[in-house]
């Protein structure tokens, strides 16, 4: 365990020592504090209307602002995932300290886990940002805090598994583009799955649509903590890792 | 320490060591040598359990490197050929990390962090990122992450590589000073670097042992004729130069005569005796004798390079008769 943290101490300052911890930060504060403001204005224009034509409907910033923002952000990070974990093994590979690690005495597994971790503690920072805004609606209105932890608690359990996707990507080439595109590409893969229902509702698509990445994170965004979403992602977390291990495995074969 | 039986690594289509046996004993400085692709990182990434043999075994400390790697990990400092650093660390931030990696406590860390600065005169870098050091410093802040957890067995990929001479040197005493508690084997293609440092030399070639001896032994044993340089005086023309070579080749015991250069009014010519002849008096007297003036006469003694270009070259004319030299072995 303590190599495991030290392995991801090491990676989570690696990240703030390039600019590209600080980047993603300012790209998702930016664009969710664009998503706060637009989604605010429209409620309350739309509240307002109401008022004017007499039926005065009580705001649900749960229901109207937070739900929304929060499955916006779960898409987001779509975007983010790759660029978090592009590096994570294919930049060692390519520098050859990937040596270093794996002629140390620690176990694969450590070095995964560490990695993982490290990768896990930047999405956090950068999920932190959405933060701010949300407490903003907390010191302006009332919205009920289950929910909201519930949709965070989502979406660090689907950043989770993007990150163990792309930890695997990571392991398969030296460079850090193919790394981060072909994450990218699975990524999104992952989610356009959720759409293999919307015409069809075979056992086939039903099954792809499981797989989807964003059809689980529905019910985390409405507040609602059901077992077999956390199930899911935490076994895509699983399955994620291992397929890591297996790859970190057969470098050594490969080499 | 160090014990490799039948050691076979296969690519896919390459087979790039193929059977190689050696033993190397404890606080022994091992040189590997050869050619560039003849498989020396490939035996010491096996060693360091990087990469998996193919076939046969390698035994660290007594540890096997497919059962118990990571007690082998444990024993070992290992210096790939290009340093293991990470350019956005800083040195003593590096070498703090690569020491909690391999087991050093945390209460022990800032002891052994500083020792090995000192070891490797990195103190002054310390502070520093780095990507943002010369290649002589990087080389230094791998070679210190390879002892900071005073491993018994050190394998250096080329350990002098980017340095300049005067660091060379530093690096030579350091190993100096670090065998007979470490063993250690280190890479290399420049051949001063082995006979100035290793006590035992292993040679291969494309994959196979070609020779694993003392470096001492082996310029013994290759050493069967004597070559001499002689220079003579011809500052007004006067001897020829075809003459000069016929009488020397008259010499009794000389096998073969080469012109070297006429420069300056001086015939340098290089002398080759027959095996076990000693010719110097002989050669000396003969130009006196015939009037010249005799400028300068010298052993050139076999140098490890050409012991090892005989020894891949010989390697390489005869692929049929491919039994490696396996003298060092019986030891």
């Amino acid at each position: 365990m303590k190599q495991v943290l030290l392995i991801c101490n090491k990676e989570f300052k690696s990240y703030f020592s390039s600019p590209i911890a600080y980047l993603l930060m300012a790209f998702f504060g930016l664009i969710f504090g664009y998503g706060l403001y637009t989604a605010t204005a429209q409620t309350v224009t739309l509240s307002l209307r109401s008022q004017m034509m007499g039926q005065s409907q009580p705001i649900n910033l749960n229901d109207q602002i937070i739900g929304p923002l929060l499955g916006f952000a779960s898409t987001i990070a779509l975007f983010l995932v790759p660029m978090i974990t592009m590096r994570l093994i294919a930049e060692e590979k390519k520098t050859g300290t990937i040596e270093l690690l794996l002629t140390s005495p620690v176990k694969d597994y450590q070095i995964i886990l560490g990695k993982w971790l490290g990768a896990m503690l930047l999405f956090l920072c950068i999920l932190g940002m959405s933060v701010i805004n949300i407490l903003m609606l907390f010191a302006w209105g009332k919205p009920d805090w289950k929910p909201v932890l519930i949709a965070y608690l989502g979406l660090i359990l689907q950043g989770g598994t993007l990150l163990a996707i792309g930890l695997f990507v990571s392991t398969t080439t030296r460079n850090q583009i193919i790394a981060g595109g072909v994450t990218f590409f699975v990524c999104l893969l992952l989610w356009l799955l959720s759409w293999s229902t919307a015409f069809e509702t075979s056992v086939g698509s039903q099954v792809l649509n499981y797989l989807s990445i964003v059809t689980h994170f529905d019910n985390f965004a409405k507040g609602l903590l059901d077992s077999k979403d956390v199930i899911f992602y935490l076994s895509m977390i699983f399955f994620g890792l291992f397929l890591t291990s297996r790859s970190m495995e057969s470098l050594r074969w490969r080499a | 320490m160090i014990k490799v039986e039948g050691l076979t690594k296969r690519y896919a289509r390459t087979v790039a060591v193929d059977n190689i046996s050696f033993e190397v004993e404890k606080g022994q400085i091992v040189g590997f040598l050869g050619p560039n692709g003849a498989g020396k990182t490939t035996t010491m990434r096996v060693l360091t359990c990087f990469l998996p043999p193919t076939e046969g075994t390698a035994n660290v400390a007594g540890f096997d490197v497919l059962e118990h790697p990571l007690q082998v990990k444990r024993h070992i400092g290992y210096l790939p050929e290009t340093p293991p650093v990470y350019p956005e660390m800083e040195v003593a931030e590096y070498l703090s990390f690569t020491g909690q990696l391999k087991g050093i406590s945390s209460a022990d860390i800032a002891r052994r962090v500083d020792d090995v600065m000192g070891r490797c005169a990195i103190g002054d870098v310390r502070n520093k990122l780095i990507g943002k050091l010369s290649k002589g410093y990087r080389q230094r802040v791998g070679l210190a992450q390879a002892i900071i957890h005073n491993p018994d067995v050190l394998i250096l990929d080329e350990p002098t590589s980017g340095l300049d001479p005067k660091q060379i040197i530093e690096i030579r005493e350091l190993l100096k000073s670090l065998a007979g508690e470490h063993t250690i084997i280190l890479s290399t293609h420049i051949l001063s670097e082995v006979e100035h440092s290793c006590e035992r030399v292993i040679i291969i070639n494309a994959g196979k042992l070609v020779a694993i001896d003392s470096v001492a032994n082996l310029t013994n044993r290759l050493r069967g004729s004597e070559a001499v340089a002689v220079v003579v005086d011809a500052a007004d023309g006067r001897p020829n130069p075809t003459d000069v070579q016929q009488r020397l080749e008259q010499v009794a015991g000389v096998s073969r005569v080469v012109m070297k250069e006429s420069r300056d009014g001086r015939l340098a010519f290089e002398v080759e005796s027959l095996q076990g002849r000693h010719i110097r008096a002989d050669l000396a007297r003969t130009v006196v004798n015939s009037g010249w003036g005799l400028n300068e006469m010298r052993a050139v003694g076999l140098s490890l390079e050409d012991i090892f270009l005989q020894l891949t070259a010989a390697e390489q004319k005869d692929q049929n008769a491919a039994e490696p030299e396996k003298e060092g072995e019986k030891k």
